[in-house]
């Protein structure tokens, strides 16, 4: 195997899955936890061949085909009203999302 | 009326021009063929009948007016529930957005309206469109019309069978790495994957941006043709879109049909056969081949030697850019939100990982954990940056395959249907069924999938892949017809007369 993190040891840790749930805001069970770990492990290994595939000077591709300057003429257009934007909020109040606080408590 | 239903699209128009049926009769029928066998296939999470039967008597409308508002206006259609529809339920398959009635809708569902295709209701498929089976859908799996303990493949599993269950004749599906493709392979439908940007993706719930793209989902080629004419062309709302006029599509695939294919380099893919393919499968498109070869073609074996990595390149990307495309579901704007429990006064960060843990099924949460992963700092470069060279490398590798070959053509699928719950439990088993399709997506090249007969071992349906460089997808029709004709001329008439009757409710 390569020498790059991740790939010369595939695995991955429980605690690594609950840090990267945290990144992606999922509040993961236990349960879920173990399940995951596991099978993490076994999808990163089956796709670790990757990092020795491409050399050095192949340029990466983000899309397959490439665009540039794709503009529209400045003209205003209809748009949703605040009626239709808000239709699906789970609250909402005075022509706004109504959401929880977003301070914690430390703020 | 039940000969209505197994007519194609192409004979539906026919038929509504000849004054034969009107839009109003088509959709009821197919609302009353949806409402026999639907619960034991479910393909739709969602029907409208009312909706429906009122576009459809604005078609007969302005067809008594003598204003055709396209070739298939008046014949009834189901789309997937990842494009959002003005006043119609859109989920994804996914309880997070369970409920949802979109405010504005998609522009392929505009072009439909504006062509005067009723829309018979949404189409079930794996959550968020994550899956290669249908059973990763929140609202329970769709069954094979062929056998109802088997998938209908993924994650379109909902159209295809709505198309092969004779329950629509035209279905809108949507492929990032095969599920227009692979669910038409095993359901004995066509499917097609136009190229990247062919198809707006404006009002697309996006899995993967830079490789998702809607497409038709038919039960004959000229039928995807047709639909694709309806759906295609260039969009503004939509960046990738290509500012380009789409190549005569229907044309390619009447001359297709014609079944002469004199002058026409067919390039077998060595990485997509041989090991790892179902023998039954592998027999069927050895057999296709060689009916193209009769009708004039040309046939060299060609090598695209970075296929072999294609998965891992797919499951690098797919899932990073669908753990930031579903960032969005924070639970503020629209969808399920959920309070933690145990918390007084919970934040707004609270309320958004408890919304997300409920909301996400199994499948989703994976390949947000594994896309969060791979773009994380430290292993971005060795992961999602060689990810992004593969798929360079494998471009080259159509363009090298191109130079000697018109398409390309593999298996759709290495296997046929399997079993439900088969493989529910292993991942990388389940990735597997992509195999063949994903290099198209990781390239932006169109691909098709036409049914080519039934695999001896198990008598279920096999599908077989035509490639063609991007903006050619004139190509895929004229070789899809040719096969498609050459054929059911040897079965004496559709694959879809061999499967089982369904029985049907009262």
């Amino acid at each position: 195997m390569p020498d790059i993190p991740g790939a010369s040891r595939v695995e991955i840790s429980r605690d690594e899955v609950a840090h990267l749930a945290d990144l992606a805001r999922i509040d993961l069970s236990d349960a879920e936890l173990d399940a995951l770990a596991p099978q993490l492990s076994v999808i990163l290994e089956s796709i670790a061949s990757i990092s020795e595939v491409a050399a050095d000077d192949i340029p990466p591709t983000s899309h397959a085909l490439p665009l540039t300057n794709v503009f529209r003429e400045d003209v205003v257009v209809p748009c949703l009203t605040a009626e239709q934007a808000l239709s699906g909020a789970p609250a909402k109040e005075q022509q706004r999302f109504a959401v929880p606080r977003i301070l914690g408590d430390e703020q | 009326m039940g000969d209505l239903i197994r007519r194609s699209a192409a004979d539906l128009a026919d038929a509504l021009a000849a004054g034969e049926t009107t839009s109003v009769e088509l959709t009821r029928v197919h609302l009353d063929r949806i409402a026999e066998v639907d619960g034991a296939v479910h393909a739709f999470l969602h029907i409208d009948t009312e909706g429906a039967l009122a576009q459809a008597a604005a078609s007969d409308a302005r067809r008594a007016a003598g204003q055709l508002a396209s070739p298939l206006d008046g014949v009834p259609i189901a789309v997937k529930d990842v494009l959002a529809t003005d006043g119609l339920p859109t989920t994804c398959g996914s309880k997070i957005l369970e409920g949802w009635i979109p405010p504005y809708d998609a522009e392929v569902v505009a072009r439909l309206k504006a062509a005067g295709l009723p829309i018979l209701g949404k189409t079930n498929m794996d959550e968020f469109a994550m899956g290669s089976s249908t059973e990763h859908s929140a609202y329970g799996p769709t069954h094979n019309p062929w056998d109802l303990d088997r998938i209908p493949g993924g994650s379109g599993g909902g159209s295809a069978a709505a198309v092969a269950s004779f329950q629509a004749p035209l279905a809108i599906g949507t492929d990032t790495g095969g599920s227009i493709r692979q669910p038409g392979a095993v359901t004995g439908t066509v499917g097609v994957k136009p190229t990247y940007g062919g198809v707006s993706r404006y009002g697309l719930v996006a899995m993967a941006n830079s490789l998702d793209q809607a497409g038709p989902v038919t039960r004959t080629v000229l039928d995807s043709a047709l639909l694709h004419e309806v759906i295609g062309g260039h969009d503004a709302k939509d960046s990738t879109s290509i500012d380009q006029p789409l190549p005569a599509l229907v044309d390619a695939a009447r001359r297709g049909a014609a079944g002469d294919l004199t002058g026409v380099r067919i390039g077998v893919v060595k990485e997509l056969t041989g090991e790892g393919y179902q023998s039954g499968v592998q027999q069927r498109f050895d057999e296709a081949v060689q009916l193209l070869v009769g009708a004039g073609a040309t046939v060299v074996e060609v090598s695209c030697p970075n296929f072999v990595h294609a998965l891992a390149a797919y499951y690098l990307i797919m899932p990073s850019e669908a753990s930031s495309n579903l960032a969005r579901f924070d639970a503020m704007r629209y969808g399920l939100r959920v309070l933690p429990e145990g918390i007084e006064s919970p934040s707004a960060e609270d309320v958004m990982r408890a919304t997300r843990d409920r909301g996400f099924g199994d499948e989703v949460k994976r390949r947000i954990i594994l896309g969060t992963y791979a773009l994380s700092s430290g292993y971005y470069d060795a992961y999602y940056g060689q990810a992004q060279k593969v798929r360079t490398l494998i471009s080259r590798d159509f363009d090298t395959a191109f130079y000697s070959a018109d398409v390309l053509v593999s298996p759709t699928a290495p296997t046929t249907a399997f079993r439900i719950g088969e493989k529910l439990d292993d991942p990388v088993a389940m990735y597997l069924n992509d195999i063949a399709t994903i290099p198209a997506n990781l390239a932006g090249v169109p691909g098709l999938s036409v049914p080519a007969g039934l695999a001896d071992e198990d008598g279920l349906p096999v599908g077989f892949q035509v490639l063609a460089p991007a903006m050619a997808d004139d190509r895929l029709y004229r070789v899809g017809a040719a096969l498609e004709a050459l054929l059911e001329k040897q079965w004496g008439g559709p694959l879809l007369d061999r499967a089982p009757t369904l029985e049907v409710a009262r």
